[in-house]
């Protein structure tokens, strides 16, 4: 299939590119002729460094995202028709990055749930030789013991994604109740809280979290409590912060004076003002989770195989990067996906919220 | 400071199971569990010996390695240089093109540059360093047969050299960090322009330069200099990663390596030295705030 | 009326539009706009007319998120519309120029004041830097600045706000402009240090014969300043006339509206009897923030049944925080509060619910006062429900007959979140809240302070009411004079935190005055334009006294 769409790459390629141009600079946007003039630079610097194949690649690529864009737009064609009237305005006016957040989301979600039916093999099996090729019946070849990579990647998938969102989950519950609570009492309890939470994040997370995993041991729950250890004190800042602002309101402090318990004023009257940056904090956190325990595993000490694992799939076919195989990628861009995706659909609900803050 | 050294070390000392046992893994009688526990002197109190690996780190000794029995202090000397040389290459191409993308950014406001660089930063923040780096050792090393795909450094290597093959590694780097200070500095210059005071120079009739060069940034600095000390905080944990994708002499790669051989002194004194950094970089932001803000300056 | 001279400023038609996103409203709806050399014209109208975005207008500029989007805007002959950039840069600082609300957030925190005093006098060309800055000082003390050779040479935050207002005259100043816009220059300051200001910029005016735009919502204010008034109300223009005339014989109906808020007033009422006791007495209170030094000194007075008290002062002068002592949020470190003779504790963490129950206070923004993700019927509901366990049915028709009592449609309002409301009905909610706790004494804390005066007077008119019909005791802090005389029965004047008058209205209101009391009433503007002519004369030089307090 590459063979076929590189025989008529160059053909491809520019008819797309005019066709691209062309809208833009119609429109009179003046970006147009800056991304003219930018496609050329890169053309050429990839046709001396790379010759013939570097551009097939590119046109592979430029192809890849003119399609992705596409469907971006199809999705929020889709999507404004379905959603309930009162939320049209808001997704009709959703940038396009956000619609390919949503496609990963729901690409990964669907993963997650049907794992076992959508890859052809499990894990750990080993089904044929060491780094053979893509093929029919293993899409994305094998890996270094010879066990599908394509199966390997939709159950790492699967259980990279459990684990961080178990762990943000955790993390969130403890960092948001020490947060609205030392919000709240203040004075003693707050400074307490607040200097612990200076200590932990005195040592930059990865360096923390190799440090106590190299004590503490790898397997799942100690992972899983020792990243949630290391976010804590992040939500901890956040949500006190966030807290603290509306709690020095008169709503909260005519409650206070009313005589109010502190329960009821969590409830009541703090949490629902500060919702809307807590959940695009949580989705944020999730990515930093996800990257972390992606980044231990890469470095041998997350995820222990045979467990699959998007980090640790990374590390052991490394070794083909230099051959010029992409394949150890694939994992890695999966990674990348994900966290993109997440990050895009987060950016779009703060810009929301802080058009709403203004109007409010 | 101390405190977190502290917590360091006992964090060590809360291993569950002996320390000695470890090492010896199948050896462990009760006798030789109680012959290595005198070598390595956990026959001390806890307390006690805190206190020596204090006084030795201030002087630079931090005992000696579990693994090869050789000075921890020596063996990371090296390493650290190292180190500090691919993140202040970094750093150098990194700032003033975070800054000024971001001020660029900030200025062209919803034009399409503007949503360009806010997709690709965003795009930027959320893949793994690993990622990067070995895309650019795709791109440049294999395909391209530019730079070399290892950064193999002599101790006693040219600067030329040093530069040419740790340039990949700086690359990533930069790639890694650039977008959060651009972002962060995109969003401090907004704020700003928002600012009443601007709004009053343009209706004095100031010129759009002037404006933004000496009512403008003189405000910027204090935001952008939290920014960027911030960020090259964040560049510590970059440098660990990327260093064991291109296979690079320095301390975090040391640290990973140790931590997977359980080599304690030295996982210590790593996690001290970045915990250190991170520190005086997080000072250095407070300070640098307090010196560009008039008002802390000159109270009334 | 000079027919000779060409007019310095014509606006025929004026259209601007705000746009967010794809909703466009019109903001000024066509309006006209005459000004000749040397004239001053008010524009007055509450929040919402659109006053501001005139004034910006005749510079030829929109705030972002607006736009002018349709008239003829002509300045000294030229088409400000038509201008281009370069054009329109060349003529702002120069020969239009603007002085803003706040002049805290006005000036650049980073550069000190003389420095931007020159920039626009060196950029336009007009002198060189040395000259610039001499002329600068000059200014300083017609502005009868403290220390003009010296002020001009710190930085913004070493300056008091009045202080800031006059530099950013004198910076508009600077190149002698043919036009000043002023934009509520005086709103955000205390009314001893308006008066200063505001007899500064009127001498300046005067003497440079300098037009201006007098933009403002006090009416005794534009009454000092202008020679015309133009009366605007949500985008339109509601009448014009020259100041005497507009004062002494309005023509539209809101015009009369406004003039009248200003003259309403209640008659005092006396205490049952002199021997009964106060349901509040507070002796000696002394409270200080954090360690830091005390903010209220042996402050007392009392509270009969059924009475309003005013106390009225400046900013700092510990009225806020007199109320706030007495809520129990900062406890008194000595002295007594009594609630019907029984001693309160200092703080409210100590007091029972019931103690709690008896005092309530009213908040002075109404924005941040009520939960924006709270229901009217939450809001209203949850203090009837926690003090007196109400329930269910019993719950609804208690918030429902509270909504009538503060004018509200129940049927409207039940369901409503504060973000849909306007100001006024935000306060009146804010009222229920208070009274759904059934509490013997209400402490309104400056509660109209931040409304416009139409609404302003509907709601001391509803506490009026309020107070007739339930038997309420008022503590009204405020700041304003006009207020006090309209509501009080006996007011307390308190200045950096001590009680220096106190007493029945008319008696505080009448001479002999106490010195302080003397000053407030003197600096309180009136509708008469010679006031501050007058008020000059009598001042003369403690003026300059004045300002270093």
């Amino acid at each position: 299939m590459i063979q076929f769409i590189s025989g008529q790459s160059f053909l491809d390629f520019i008819a797309l590119i005019c066709l691209t141009l062309g809208w833009y600079i119609q429109r009179g946007k003046k970006g147009g002729w800056a991304i003219a003039v930018l496609l050329a630079g890169a053309t050429a610097l990839i046709w001396v460094s790379a010759g013939k194949g570097g551009i097939d690649k590119l046109a592979i690529f430029i192809v890849l995202m003119s399609a992705v864009t596409l469907v971006c737009y199809a999705l929020r064609w889709l999507l404004v028709r379905l959603v309930p009237l009162s939320l049209v305005p808001i997704f009709r006016s959703a940038p396009l990055t956000t619609m390919f957040g949503f496609l990963v989301i729901g690409a990964c979600l669907l993963m997650i749930i049907f794992a076992p039916h959508i890859a052809p093999f499990s894990e750990s099996e080993v089904v044929s030789t060491a780094y053979a090729p893509a093929d029919a019946t293993y899409w994305l070849g094998t890996d270094q013991l010879g066990r599908d990579m394509f199966s390997r990647i939709v159950f790492g998938g699967r259980h990279s994604i459990l684990l961080s969102l178990t762990a943000t989950v955790v993390a969130f519950f403890l960092g948001m109740f020490a947060g609205l609570f030392a919000a709240i009492r203040g004075g003693f309890v707050d400074q307490l809280f607040g200097r612990l939470a200076d200590v932990f994040m005195s040592v930059p997370a990865l360096i923390l979290a190799l440090l106590l995993l190299s004590i503490l041991g790898t397997n799942l729950a100690v992972l899983v409590g020792v990243v949630a250890a290391i976010y804590v004190p992040r939500i901890f800042r956040l949500t006190r912060s966030v807290a603290a602002g509306v709690v020095v309101t008169d709503f909260v402090e005519a409650s206070r004076v009313r005589g109010e318990g502190d329960w009821y004023l969590i409830r009541r009257e703090i949490l629902p003002n500060t919702a809307a940056p807590l959940i695009a904090e949580f989705g944020l956190e999730f990515c930093y989770v996800f990257l972390l325990i992606a980044g231990l595993s890469f470095l041998g000490l997350g995820i222990q195989p045979p467990m699959a694992d998007w980090g640790s799939m990374v590390r052991e076919n490394a070794v083909l990067i230099s051959f010029g195989d992409i394949t150890p990628l694939i994992p890695a861009m999966a990674i990348a996906l994900l966290t993109v995706g997440v990050n895009f659909i987060v950016d779009w609900m703060l810009k929301l919220t802080a058009g709403l803050k203004d109007n409010s | 400071m101390l405190i977190v050294s502290f917590l360091i070390f006992f964090a060590l000392e809360l291993l569950p199971g002996d320390l000695a046992h470890a090492v010896l893994g199948q050896m462990a009688t009760d006798d030789t569990v109680a012959a290595m526990r005198k070598q390595l002197g956990l026959d001390v109190p806890a307390i006690i010996r805190y206190f020596y690996w204090l006084e030795g780190a201030v002087h630079g000794d931090f005992g000696t390695s579990l693994i090869n029995k050789a000075d921890v202090g020596h063996a990371i000397f090296g390493r650290l240089a190292n180190s500090f040389f691919l993140a202040g290459f970094a750093a150098i191409i990194a700032i003033p093109l975070a800054v000024s993308l971001g001020v660029a950014a900030a200025l062209f406001r919803d034009t399409l540059f503007d949503k360009a660089i806010n997709v690709a930063s965003l795009t930027a923040v959320s893949v793994p360093e690993f990622l990067l780096g070995y895309i650019l050792v795709l791109l440049f090393a294999v395909w391209a047969h530019v730079f070399p795909p290892m950064a193999d450094i002599k101790d006693h290597a040219e600067f030329g050299e040093r530069l040419y093959r740790s340039f990949l590694p700086a690359m990533t780097l930069v790639l890694v960090v650039t977008p959060h200070m651009m972002r962060m500095t995109r969003a401090a210059i907004i704020n700003l322009l928002a600012s009443p005071y601007i709004e009053m120079a343009r209706l004095k009739g100031t010129p759009p330069w002037r404006v933004i060069v000496w009512h403008a940034l003189p405000n910027a600095l204090a935001p952008i200099i939290n920014v960027v000390t911030l960020n090259l905080a964040y560049l510590i944990t970059g440098v660990v990663l990327v260093e064991v994708v291109f296979v690079y002499p320095g301390i975090g790669q040391l640290l990973v390596d140790s931590v997977s051989k359980r080599d304690f002194p030295i996982v210590q004194a790593c996690c001290l030295i970045f915990a250190a950094t991170f520190i005086v970089l997080n000072i250095a932001a407070d300070v640098g705030s307090i010196m560009t803000n008039p008002r802390l300056r000159r109270p009334k | 009326m000079e027919t000779g001279d060409k007019r310095l400023l014509e606006i025929r038609g004026l259209r601007i539009e705000a746009v967010a996103g794809d909703a466009v409203s019109e903001i000024v709806k066509g309006v006209d706009l005459n000004l000749n050399r040397g004239e001053v014209l008010g524009l007055i109208g509450e929040s919402g007319a659109g006053k501001s975005t005139i004034g910006l207008a005749a510079m030829g500029f929109a705030r972002a998120g607006t736009r002018i989007s349709g008239g003829r805007i002509m300045f000294d002959g030229q088409d400000l519309r038509a201008a281009t950039d370069a054009q329109l840069r060349a003529l702002r600082g120069a020969r239009i120029a603007y002085v803003a609300q706040s002049a805290a957030a006005s000036f650049n925190p980073a550069h000190k004041i003389i420095d931007q005093h020159v920039e626009a006098p060196v950029l336009h060309g007009y002198q060189s830097r040395a000259a610039a800055q001499e002329d600068g000082i000059k200014l300083y003390a017609k502005l009868r600045l403290p220390e003009p050779d010296v002020i001009g040479f710190r930085y913004p935050h070493q300056l008091s706000g009045g202080q800031l207002q006059r530099a950013m005259t004198a910076m508009a100043m600077a190149c002698r402009p043919d036009l000043i816009i002023f934009d509520e220059p005086t709103t955000a300051l205390d009314v001893t240090t308006q008066v200063e200001v505001l007899s500064a910029i009127r001498d300046v005016v005067e003497q440079f014969r300098t037009a201006a735009i007098y933009i403002t919502h006090d009416l005794a204010v534009v009454a000092q300043m202008a020679d015309r008034i133009k009366v605007l109300l949500k985008g339109e223009e509601v009448e014009e006339a020259a100041t005497e005339q507009m004062l002494a014989h309005p023509k539209e109906s809101y015009t009369r509206k406004l003039w009248a808020v200003r003259s309403y007033e209640r008659p005092e009422k006396s205490r049952v009897s002199d021997t009964s006791q106060p349901e509040l007495s507070i002796r000696g209170l002394e409270a200080g923030y954090h360690h830091g030094p005390k903010v209220l000194h042996n402050v007392s007075f009392d509270l009969h049944r059924g009475m309003t008290v005013a106390v009225v002062g400046e900013s700092g002068s510990g009225k806020s925080t007199t109320a706030r002592v007495i809520m129990g949020l900062l406890p008194a470190t000595s002295g007594e509060i009594r609630l019907r003779g029984e001693a309160l504790p200092p703080s409210f963490r100590a007091r029972s619910k019931d103690q709690l129950r008896r005092i309530q206070m009213i908040y002075q923004s109404a924005d941040t006062a009520l939960n924006p993700r709270m229901r009217v019927s939450e809001i209203i509901g949850r203090p009837a429900q926690f003090y007196a366990n109400l329930k269910g049915a019993a719950l609804r028709s208690r918030v429902e007959e509270l909504l009538s009592l503060i004018e509200l449609d129940p049927a409207k309002f039940y369901d409503r979140l504060p973000p849909e409301l306007s100001g006024g009905q935000k306060q009146r909610i804010g009222i229920a809240r208070a009274l759904a706790a059934d509490p013997d004494i209400v402490i309104c804390d400056e509660v109209t302070s931040a409304l416009d005066q139409i609404v302003a007077e509907g709601i001391l008119r509803l506490l009026d009411r309020l107070q007739s019909e339930i038997g309420l005791t008022y503590m009204f802090v405020t700041h304003d004079l006009a207020t006090v005389r309209a509501i009080a029965d006996e007011v307390v004047v308190m200045q950096r935190g001590c009680v220096v008058d106190s007493g029945r209205k008319s008696e505080i209101f009448a001479p002999p005055h106490h010195p302080y009391t003397a000053q407030l009433l003197a600096s309180e503007p009136k509708m008469d334009p010679h006031w501050l002519d007058a008020h000059k004369k009598i001042q003369g030089l403690s003026l300059e006294r004045n300002e270093f307090s």
